[in-house]
Formats: C-alpha cells, sequence, structure tokens
C-alpha cells in the first residue's frame, strides 16, 4: 500500500512540476485572492491582521479545490483513470498517494501565502510550532477530504459544479479550526489553540481512514 | 421481478391508515398548538412556532438523517448490499432535507419575533445550517446520472461521509461559540427545560408523535414511487430490447434485412 502510494504521488508531482499549471496559475491565483480580499476589506491594516487567519485558510481551501480538481483532471485525459485500475495498484494506496501530492502541494502553496500575508497584510508571525502542526493537520485533513470527493465528482459533466457543492460543508469545520488556531497562535495564546489542533488532527485521521477504505470500491466505478 | 398487484394501486391499506392517522394526528398537533396551548409567558404567541420546529428538527435530523445513514451503511456491507436500502437512503434523505429547510424557516421566523433577527451564528443554528447543505450535496449526487449500481455506491458513501462530519462540525461550532460569545440565548436545555410543562410539553409530544407518523407515511409514498420508476427503468429497457428483437427476427424472416441487428 505504502509502496503504491508513494508511486502514485511522485508520479502526480512530477506530472504537476512538468506541466507547472500549479507554479503558474494555482500560485498566482492564491496570492490574487489576497489581493483582492485586501480590496473587499479597504486595506485598513487593523482589519487585515485581525482577519488575516481566516483569509488565508479561506485562499487555501479555495486553492485546495483547484488542487483537487487538477489532481483528477489528469487522470481523465487519455482514459488514465482506467489505465490506473488497471495497473494492479491497490485503491487505498492511490488514494493516499493522490492525497499525498495534493498535501504536499498545498503546503509548498501554504509556504508562498504565509510570505504574503507577512508581506501584504503586515501579519507577524508567532507561535510557530502551532502554525506548523495547525497547517500539517488542516492540509492533511483537506487533501483527504478533497481527494475522497473528487473521486467522486471525477469525470462528471458537472464536476465543477458538484466538488464545491460536496467538499465545502464538509471541510467547513477545518476552516474554523485552522483559523481559530492560527489566531490563538498569532495573538500569543497558545492554550486556546490547542483544542482546535487536536479537532483538525481527529478531521485528518478520520478522512484518511475512510479514504482508505472507500476510495478502492468508488474507482472501481464508471 | 413484477409489479404486485397491491402495490400497481396508489396505495396498500396499511398506507391509507397510515395517512388517516397522520392527518388525525397533525389535526389535534394544531388545535393543540392554535387553541389550546396557553401563550407563553416569556415569548407570547410565538411559542406556538415551537409546537412546529421542535418536531420537525427531531424528524430531519435524528429520524430521516440516521435512516439515510443506516441504508447506507447496510447498502456498503456486502451482505446487505440491495437496491432497497439505496433507495430508502434517498427517500430518507430527501424528506429530511425538506424537513430541516422547514425547521430553518420556522426557526427563523421564530428568531426575528424573539430575538429581533433573523439569524445569528449560534452553534446549534450553524450546525444545522451545515447539516443542510451537506445533505442537499448528497441529494444533488444523486441525481447525478450513472449506471444504477455506480450511482448507488457512490450516494452511499458520500451519505457516510457526511454523517462523519456531523460531531465534527458540532464541536467546532460549539467551541467557536463558546470561545467567543457569552452563553447563547438559544440553548437546548432553556428550550425544553421543566419549566415547559403541562398542555406545552403535551402538545410538543404529540407534535414529535404527528409528524413522526407524517414521516412514515411520507416514506412509504416515496418509497414506492422510487421503486416503482426503477422498475419502470428496467422495463423500458427490456421492452426496447424486445422490440430490437423482433424487428430483427422480422428482418431475417422476411425479404428485407432490417437495419438494426
Amino acid at each position: 500500500m505504502w509502496r503504491d502510494a508513494v508511486l502514485v504521488a511522485g508520479k502526480d508531482l512530477r506530472v504537476e512540476a512538468r506541466s507547472r499549471v500549479g507554479i503558474n496559475q494555482v500560485v498566482p491565483f492564491a496570492l490574487l485572492v489576497l489581493v483582492v480580499f485586501a480590496f473587499a476589506l479597504d486595506s485598513d491594516r487593523g482589519t487585515l491582521v485581525s482577519f488575516g487567519p481566516g483569509l488565508f485558510w479561506v485562499t487555501v481551501l479555495f486553492s485546495g479545490l483547484l488542487a483537487v480538481q487538477r489532481s483528477f483532471v489528469i487522470e481523465s485525459d487519455d482514459d488514465a483513470r482506467d489505465a490506473l485500475r488497471l495497473s494492479g495498484l491497490d485503491g487505498a494506496g492511490i488514494f493516499l498517494g493522490k492525497a499525498g501530492a495534493v498535501a504536499a502541494q498545498l503546503l509548498l502553496l501554504e509556504v508562498v501565502l504565509t510570505l504574503g500575508v507577512v508581506v501584504l497584510y503586515g501579519v507577524q508571525l508567532r507561535g510557530p510550532v502551532m502554525l506548523l502542526l495547525t497547517c500539517l493537520a488542516a492540509t492533511i485533513g483537506l487533501a483527504a477530504a478533497g481527494t475522497l470527493y473528487g473521486a467522486i465528482a471525477a469525470g462528471l459533466r458537472v464536476r465543477d459544479t458538484l466538488l464545491p457543492l460536496l467538499v465545502l460543508p464538509v471541510l467547513a469545520p477545518v476552516l474554523l479550526a485552522a483559523a481559530r488556531a492560527c489566531e490563538a497562535a498569532l495573538a500569543g495564546a497558545p492554550a486556546e489553540g490547542w483544542p482546535w489542533v487536536r479537532l483538525l488532527f481527529v478531521f485528518a485521521i478520520i478522512y484518511v481512514t475512510f479514504g482508505v477504505v472507500a476510495f478502492g470500491p468508488l474507482l472501481e466505478e464508471a | 421481478m413484477t409489479i404486485s398487484p397491491s402495490s400497481a394501486s396508489t396505495s396498500s391499506r396499511t398506507v391509507r391508515i397510515l395517512g388517516w392517522l397522520t392527518a388525525i394526528s397533525l389535526a389535534l398537533t394544531a388545535v393543540m398548538a392554535l387553541v389550546i396551548s396557553p401563550r407563553d409567558v416569556n415569548m407570547g404567541d410565538s411559542v406556538r412556532l415551537l409546537y412546529l420546529h421542535v418536531p420537525t428538527a427531531w424528524l430531519a435530523m435524528y429520524v430521516s438523517f440516521g435512516i439515510t445513514t443506516l441504508a447506507s451503511v447496510l447498502y456498503l456491507w456486502k451482505r446487505t448490499r440491495s437496491r432497497f436500502w439505496d433507495l430508502t437512503a434517498g427517500a430518507s434523505a430527501e424528506i429530511g432535507v425538506l424537513f430541516l429547510g422547514l425547521t430553518l424557516l420556522i426557526g427563523s421566523i421564530w428568531g426575528r419575533i424573539t430575538w429581533g433577527v433573523w439569524w445569528t451564528w449560534d452553534a446549534r443554528l450553524t450546525t444545522t445550517a451545515v447539516l443542510f447543505v451537506l445533505y442537499v450535496g448528497y441529494l444533488a449526487v444523486r441525481k447525478v446520472p450513472a449506471a444504477p449500481e455506480v450511482q448507488s455506491r457512490r450516494a452511499a458513501i458520500v451519505a457516510v461521509a457526511a454523517f462523519l462530519d456531523v460531531p465534527i462540525v458540532h464541536f467546532s461550532v460549539e467551541w467557536w461559540r463558546t470561545l467567543h460569545q457569552d452563553a447563547t440565548v438559544l440553548s437546548d436545555r432553556r428550550l425544553l427545560d421543566p419549566q415547559i410543562g403541562g398542555t406545552m410539553a403535551w402538545t410538543l409530544f404529540l407534535g414529535v408523535v404527528a409528524f413522526t407518523l407524517l414521516y412514515c407515511w411520507l416514506m412509504a409514498h416515496r418509497f414506492r414511487l422510487a421503486w416503482l420508476e426503477d422498475r419502470l427503468a428496467d422495463r423500458a429497457m427490456q421492452v426496447a430490447i424486445d422490440e430490437r428483437r423482433a424487428e430483427a427476427g422480422v428482418g431475417a424472416g422476411g425479404t428485407k434485412k432490417a437495419g438494426v441487428s
């Protein structure tokens, strides 16, 4: 299972690296969203600093949707999905691989976005341990749930509209918890943040487990 | 798989009796809620909305979505996999979404009268709203055309994934509100505290019974409809195949060969 996961993740990341869609489009899109928020909220520094964590995670959420969609578009081109199914790789391995690749891309994006938030919004980073753990747990949860629903929506005519409808409500607690944890970390009040980080890990564990179990049957279809 | 005569009529005897029971208990609830039960000391007449609000919420969240989840799990489990569970899950979710929508609507009207706002980011309200959207998504997945097998499995997985999210949403929203706001205006304890006694409690109880009956009645009809649609799709396929075969048979027997093989 793990070997399959590494293979699939490697393949996805190589495809992404060579197509450069992530670098050329998703990252600029994410930064653009940060700028758009600044326009919408009036670039008064106080507002942006206090809303920073929330805006950061909304941006990650939307970019995550794009990443998940990309992850399945590369499978629907040239019937790669069938090839993947015929390859004899473990369903759970494929899930972990695809989710892992999405998570890796999102983590990279988060690094860029953090820089963006620091530079554009003037947020000062504090509580690095909690910030790191929050990013890690939230990203794993986001990637796992996203990949699961991505597989459901993949290849459908309505996938572009169906995916957000399915994923956003499911990820609502992740957005909430990640934003609150980051707020707590930045405010220097880690005691308030730890329950949120724990919740994020619980979410990640639940959806990774469910994905491992359910992905095989999902892939068999169509 | 033929349609039995009883299911070919619009309803069976049991369902008709159930329907009458539902109508009577709903009428009784209306009389109790609007006429017999007293005005609330604090809420005045707006308390009467709650006799509708609490039963619809109960019906939607616990009965409907509970059954959707159970049926979906039974569908996913190989031993009990059957079309029956898939259709049950779908029918139940449809009723649940309808009644959860009503719950939100009635609650909103009540909130406007009592608190002066249509909506507040109370933990309970937020959880309910997220739940509503989750199951709207589930229904959207059910509507996406696919082979029956595929569609059922997809829907069942979405239903289970949505259900897994419910406790997480609940806790996250609960903490969110308790960390950032003083005690909320509406909590279930305050709503159903022992102060509400006597006639009010009975009205509420009757409401819950009436709406449970309503659920059963709607389920019986919705499920039967879904089942017949299913049969119809099968039958249409069979008829089409038979027609093609007949054409081909005529073509082969006659002088001209039919274009369809």
